[in-house]
């Protein structure tokens, strides 16, 4: 197996690592989904997975390529209405950790994914924000896991979908950020990546931690459980 | 009426300027029915919906919708819904009105309406711009103070979803993954199911709900009704086509031979499907 690992498998198991043992993890599709089932798979067999379509406890072998995919609802230990998801779950307080993603993030982990432009007339209508809203502040613990270009780190948002008083890390392809005195502050440099990088990619003056430690490549163990949730291949 | 065909139960309980909410997270999406509301012209609806998706990316691209109520306009996995964006971006086919909510907003405005209560309460809302763009109220609770969001119930002209089977009766059986079809249903003035079979008895699967006969106007039998969608323990969800969409839809003229070859002119699912077998016109 070759040990060479593209920018995404860093930013998953650099995210599945933060997720202790018994954390329940409100999560979404694509890269949360993958932190996360990785996590359950190496070093946290007791994270219990609850998916937005209300199932609470899944555990697929392989990666779901839809939020509602059958064999979510097949390996859960309970699947429930999406207004139960909502209401007693998320509202209910039993949501440890919830991943968010977006288009836009600025310095407050405050997030865009509604338009790009004004909302009357948006020169990019985006999805929205789904259970995001909710999720920013209904859970403890906000992870946001989002490519690092200046185009995403911005000194304003178009649109503050969701909040980021909850947010506690910022996982990108470029490092880790994490809110000192309430602004986002790079914490750390993947491999190979630089602090030029990061400054050019984020459209702030980027605050730094002195030392800036360097994040732990994957391990081959961590490759493997990785690699091996995504053979139905997620696009 | 209870079984009817689909076509039947469209023309007599939708219609124009209608609130209609075609229901189904992810799973059970009631494609036939929204092919049958394009095929028979339908204008001016208001369209209910979480997640709109394709079915509704369809609805809006061929003009049936005068509004959009929704929380999360994607192709799950896929990307854009191009036909909605060409709507918002540049009115095209018509001016599209949005009211937009979170999820939570949503199913707490299902759930009222269920209730037939005005509003849906949830601790949502909070921080952001959402709250002026859309319809939320701040309320405080009468017995802590603490502020709370309101959101005014959905109380739809016609609910639509896609269910599993049925029996004789009309009792509507669906299991898997629920979304928020049982509400939207009870929150609709006249509710129309359509389902993969018709059986003699509803024998018990774990994790099934069952809508009693009387709460249902029409049950229409549409096998492979969710198409791209998936059935569970019928048929799963066809991948591949959702990514096929964002090809498709990209383009409004191939977005209307698409829809004119597999929609307009099939008569039902039956035929639809057969078309999909069939070559897809350049």
């Amino acid at each position: 197996m070759s040990t060479a690992y593209a920018p995404d498998e860093m930013m998953a198991v650099e995210a599945s690592r933060r997720l202790a043992d018994g954390t329940v993890c409100f999560v979404g599709i694509g890269l949360p989904s993958l932190a996360a089932n990785l996590a359950r798979r190496t070093h946290a067999p007791g994270c219990v997975l609850v998916y937005e379509s209300g199932t609470i406890g899944s555990k697929p072998d392989e990666l779901p390529l839809s939020i509602g995919d059958g064999e979510l609802a097949d390996t859960a230990d309970a699947v429930v209405s999406v207004p139960e998801v909502f209401a007693y779950w998320l509202q209910g307080g039993r949501i440890d950790v919830g991943f968010l993603g977006a288009a836009q993030i600025d310095r407050h982990g405050n997030l865009n994914s509604t338009v790009i432009g004004s909302y009357e007339q948006p020169g990019v209508r985006l999805p929205g924000g789904g259970g995001a809203p909710e999720i920013a502040t209904n859970v403890r613990d906000v992870f946001v896991m989002l490519r690092h270009t200046s185009r995403a780190f911005v000194s304003a948002l178009d649109f503050t979908t969701s909040v980021g008083d909850n947010v506690r890390v910022v996982v990108t392809d470029i490092g880790i950020l994490e809110p000192v005195d309430g602004e986002l502050t790079l914490v750390a440099l993947h491999p190979g990546a630089t602090l030029e990088q990061a400054r050019a990619a984020t459209g702030w003056e980027l605050r730094v931690a002195d030392p800036l430690p360097e994040t732990e490549p994957p391990t081959p163990a961590e490759l493997r459980a990785l690699r091996a949730l995504r053979t139905k291949g997620s696009g | 009426m209870t079984e009817a065909l689909l076509s039947d139960a469209v023309r007599e309980l939708v219609r124009d300027g209608d609130t209609v909410a075609l229901e189904g997270f992810t799973h059970l999406i009631p494609h036939a029915a929204g092919h049958e509301l394009v095929r028979q012209g339908k204008r001016e609806l208001t369209l209910v919906r979480m997640t709109p998706d394709v079915i509704y990316d369809q609805l809006i691209g061929m003009g049936c919708a005068r509004k959009l109520v929704f929380s999360w306009g994607g192709n799950p996995g896929v990307g854009s819904l191009h036909r909605l964006r060409d709507a918002v971006e540049h009115g095209w086919p018509g001016r599209l009105e949005l009211e937009e909510h979170s999820h939570a907003g949503m199913a707490a405005a299902y759930a009222a309406g269920a209730a037939h209560l005005p509003f849906g309460v949830l601790r949502g809302y909070r921080g952001g711009d959402l709250p002026a763009r859309t319809r939320v109220a701040t309320i405080a609770c009468p017995f802590t103070g603490e502020e709370l969001a309101a959101v005014p119930a959905h109380r739809p002209d016609v609910g639509i979803v896609h269910a599993q089977r049925a029996d004789r009766k009309g009792n509507v059986q669906l299991w898997g993954i629920l979304g928020v079809q049982k509400e939207a249903l009870l929150a609709s003035a006249r509710a129309i199911v359509t389902v993969e079979e018709i059986v003699d008895v509803l024998e018990p699967r774990p994790g099934a709900i069952v809508l009693p006969s009387w709460v249902v106007d029409a049950v229409c039998v549409a096998p492979r009704g969710a198409h791209p969608s998936y059935a569970h323990g019928y048929y799963d969800r066809d991948n591949d086509f959702y990514l096929a969409w964002d090809t498709i839809s990209r383009d409004r003229d191939r977005f209307a031979a698409w829809m004119r070859h597999h929609v307009l002119e099939t008569a039902d699912i039956t035929e639809y499907h057969e078309s999909l077998r069939e070559a897809v016109p350049a």
